[in-house]
């Protein structure tokens, strides 16, 4: 049995895996059951940070991955979106990368610049 | 006159907005200071948003461009880059901006949404020099986000509260090192799962019931002292550790921002350093609500949007005419407890039960949250795990209450 926190939302609800069986109990939603199986295989994470945006009131645009993607490749995502760059007009979930490094997860734009 | 003057177009302000227009109200003006609506969540770019509100996983922009869009085809009226200086008692608005000047407004209701700000250093008296590189998490964030300057490259993170560790991930993932979060007290003023996915993911250590003894540097920050503390929170000779940093970022508390609020002679539960409010977030001034980190600082912004809807709610009800008038009961808080919000709930009102929020000044396993009259015990319900870092709700029926004159909210074993 392993015990883990939920990271899936706030409420951060308290969860027990048996490592065989992959039953997860203590969970308040059925995300429980997936993020606790994740973990102990292959935990995911969504990203957020930002790209570059010319013409809009700001110099910076929010970007997150469109689902969670593999931990490993959270560092190498932010890199590789170093090489892109937007111009304004963008709109919430307008695709600035697809599948970005094959990870199965587009980075889409989180606010309206 | 206006019907209704709402003082932020943040989370709370828009969600009460969308409140009281729901509720029937037509004439409803928002004040913002900032040059665009959204507030903190403009900055809070991260994800984690809106699942009790929307059923979805949101960052802050986002969720806070759904209320934007919620108030588009309605005909609410926004003043943005516009700071409110007075509220005075008889609901006049004294504000300014660089387009009308000087203007008042007189409002049948005021709702209070300003918000809270960051503690800074001169608030908690981190001994040292004074350079550069020390940073509220919050002021970072911005630069970071909203800017694109990253403020440093070796960073302490002195406080466990929620933001900081989010920007130990952040600048982490910028390609900064976070060297370590040192936390005060015995356990983690943030949430839980922030600790997961914002420290242990990163191997970023936490140390917990530690302080910053010495902050070193001339012009820019060069390092920092970190000492263990005793249970009374003194450092303790000998358990120092020097650490090379450029940046220490703040996370040290908010402050809900009232300077409004008191100016207007309302009633500040010095618990909270919000105002008072009743359950339909009335304050002590008739006409006058106030809703979200203005009243209490909130860990969701879901539970800020529900609150606000609540107020904005409330006052439509008193501009339409209903006003209520009912006897209010007192509630009061024993043991861990260390505060609710509404402290007051009147009789009689509409909704069936009463939405009570609180924390806790421990961490408490296997629980048991009593609401008594003097009496009897009128409502009770079970926790596994409380925090402090983590806000409480429950849902009182108003038929508990009965005749009580006053209600005591405690944690039992």
């Amino acid at each position: 049995m392993k015990e883990m926190i939920c990271v899936t939302c706030p409420k951060g609800c308290r969860l027990k895996i048996d490592e065989q069986t992959l039953k997860v109990s203590g969970n308040s939603c059925p995300r429980g059951t997936v993020y606790a199986q994740n973990e102990l295989t292959d935990p995911k994470r969504v990203v957020t940070t930002t790209v570059p945006v010319s013409g809009a009131i700001l110099p910076r645009c929010p970007v997150r991955t469109s689902a969670p993607v593999s931990k490993k490749l959270m560092i190498k995502i932010v890199q590789e979106l170093k090489k892109y760059s937007l111009t304004s007009p963008v709109k919430v979930g307008q695709v600035v990368v697809e599948n970005i490094l094959g990870s199965g997860a587009d980075v889409i734009v989180t606010r309206n610049l | 006159m206006r019907d209704l003057i709402i003082v932020g177009g943040g989370p709370a302000g828009l969600a009460a907005a969308y409140g009281a227009y729901e509720k029937g109200v037509k004439d409803i003006l928002i004040l913002e200071r900032e040059d665009t609506l959204g507030g903190i969540l403009n900055q809070c770019i991260h994800n984690g948003f809106g699942l009790h509100r929307f059923k979805e996983e949101l960052s802050g922009p986002e969720y806070a461009q759904r209320y934007i869009d919620m108030l588009k085809d309605t005909t609410v009226d926004i003043l943005s880059g516009t700071t409110v200086l007075e509220l005075r008692e008889d609901r006049t608005v004294c504000a300014l901006n660089s387009r009308q000047g000087y203007f008042e407004l007189q409002a049948k209701t005021v709702i209070l949404a300003m918000g809270c700000r960051e503690r800074t250093r001169g608030a908690i008296s981190i001994p040292g020099s004074r350079p550069a590189g020390v940073f509220t998490a919050g002021a970072a964030q911005k630069y970071l986000n909203m800017e694109g300057y990253l403020c440093g490259k070796r960073v302490v993170v002195l406080g466990s509260g929620d933001i900081g560790l989010i920007m130990a991930r952040r600048m982490t993932l910028e390609g900064a090192k976070v060297l370590a979060c040192v936390e005060v007290m015995p356990y983690s003023g943030g949430l839980t799962r922030n600790i997961v996915q914002c420290l242990e993911d990163f191997g970023i250590p936490l140390y917990l019931s530690h302080t910053v003894t010495d902050v070193r540097g001339d012009r820019r920050l060069t390092g920092v002292t970190v000492s263990k503390v005793d249970e009374n929170r003194n450092p303790i000779p000998g358990t120092e550790m020097d650490f090379d940093c450029d940046t220490l970022l703040l996370s040290v508390g908010l402050i809900p921002e009232n300077e409004l609020t008191r100016g207007a002679g309302i009633e500040i539960d010095p618990r909270t350093n919000g105002p008072l409010v009743y359950d339909n977030m009335e304050t002590t001034l008739e006409g006058v609500f106030a809703c979200g980190n203005v009243v209490h600082v909130h860990d969701l912004v879901d539970y800020v949007s529900e609150e606000a809807a609540r107020a904005g709610a409330s006052a439509a009800n008193r501009i339409l005419g209903k006003i209520p008038e009912h006897r209010a009961v007192h509630i009061k808080t024993d043991g861990a407890v260390s505060y609710t919000v509404p402290q007051y709930i009147r009789e009689n009102a509409e909704e069936k039960t009463v939405s009570l929020s609180f924390r806790v000044r421990k961490i408490l396993d296997d629980v048991k949250i009593q609401v008594s009259d003097g009496q009897r015990t009128v409502f009770t319900a079970k926790r596994t795990h409380m925090a402090p870092g983590e806000m409480e709700k429950i849902q009182l029926p108003r038929e508990a209450i009965g005749d009580a004159r006053d209600l005591t909210v405690s944690v039992e074993k």
